[in-house]
């Protein structure tokens, strides 16, 4: 099994990559650009769990160590490699 | 006063630390390797120093947090151990839940090096109490994920409790927009935990403790916990 992690910062939290990508775009002409988020993409192999496990130890890795969950909030989807 | 200074695969002021402690004021210090936990109770303070751990992969701290050693550190903090992390140990200590909030990128998107100017804030703690009160200290940062973030609300809660340490400032003391380098929240550069007995800060007092350069402003932080032990 695959999970396909996203990290990127909470709202609120100032994202300056993001902003300076934004203003690059625009500067392009892509006025419809109204914001960038640039976050942390991750992909974690997992051996011989089941969906429910799998649910649970990921959320756990990210809360643990792949996000702070200070400035950082996570999503991810599991996806069958069979 | 016994020191531990811990060693982190990648930390860079390490010995810069311990040429100050040891070389400078006359202390005592053991290096402490990053996969021995081991018992600090006999330690009077201990050092998180500067430098890139495990290469700031995933964000600077996030990994060195889980070394053995921090779980002495953590356990020796708890018994009310002295602490005190300068910039990446700085990182590590917000990483592990040891002091509140996060380091983020900075906002000039830079890595900044230079000497800057810090206003004491509060003298009313063990790292700052040989500090003169609204002092202002000029010492080097060195960093990229320097600035420092926490929700307003835990900000103001810092402030009352006395947690805020040093806050970047101008050679006057003057706190303003284009005297804050790295876009902390309010002007943030250094803090302490509630029992005050767990420090961090940015700048690097290790840098500008020596009577052979001109500047010993950082020497004020070490005085201050030799003077208790």
């Amino acid at each position: 099994m695959l999970a396909k992690i996203h990290v990127t910062f909470k709202e609120g939290v100032l994202d300056p990559q993001g902003k300076t990508v934004h203003h690059a775009l625009n500067d392009l002409g892509y006025d419809e650009v109204l914001d960038v988020h640039i976050g942390k993409y991750l992909e974690v192999k997992l051996d011989s769990v089941s969906e429910d496990e799998a649910e649970i130890r990921v959320r756990e890795m990210c809360e643990r160590l792949l996000a702070n969950t200070v400035i950082e909030s996570f999503r991810f989807k599991l996806v069958s490699t069979e | 006063m016994k020191c531990g200074i811990v060693v982190f695969p990648g930390s860079n002021c390490d010995h810069d630390c311990n040429h100050i402690l040891k070389k400078i004021l006359n202390q005592e210090t053991h290096w402490l390797w990053h996969k021995d936990e081991v018992d600090l109770s006999s330690f009077d303070l201990i050092v998180l120093p500067g430098g890139f751990s495990y290469g700031d992969y995933l964000r600077a701290g996030a990994i060195s947090r889980f070394s053995p050693v921090m779980n002495s550190v953590i356990r020796f903090a708890e018994n009310g151990g002295k602490v005190l992390g300068i910039c990446n140990g700085f990182q590590i200590l917000l990483e592990s839940g040891l002091l509140p909030g996060a380091l983020m990128q900075n906002h000039t998107r830079k890595f900044i090096c230079k000497n800057v100017y810090v206003r004491v804030e509060t003298t009313s703690t063990p790292f700052t109490q040989k500090c003169n009160d609204k002092s202002v200290l000029e010492i080097p940062i060195a960093h990229h994920q320097g600035s420092y973030y926490i929700d307003p609300h835990s900000l103001s809660d810092l402030e009352e409790k006395g947690q805020i340490l040093f806050r970047y400032c101008d050679a006057k003391g003057g706190i303003s927009e284009s005297s804050n380098p790295n876009g902390s929240v309010g002007s943030v550069a250094g803090l302490c935990n509630e029992q005050k007995n767990v420090m961090g800060m940015m700048p690097h007092p290790e840098r500008c403790a020596d009577p052979l350069w001109a500047n010993i402003d950082g020497q004020s932080i070490f005085q201050s916990l030799i003077s208790q032990s």
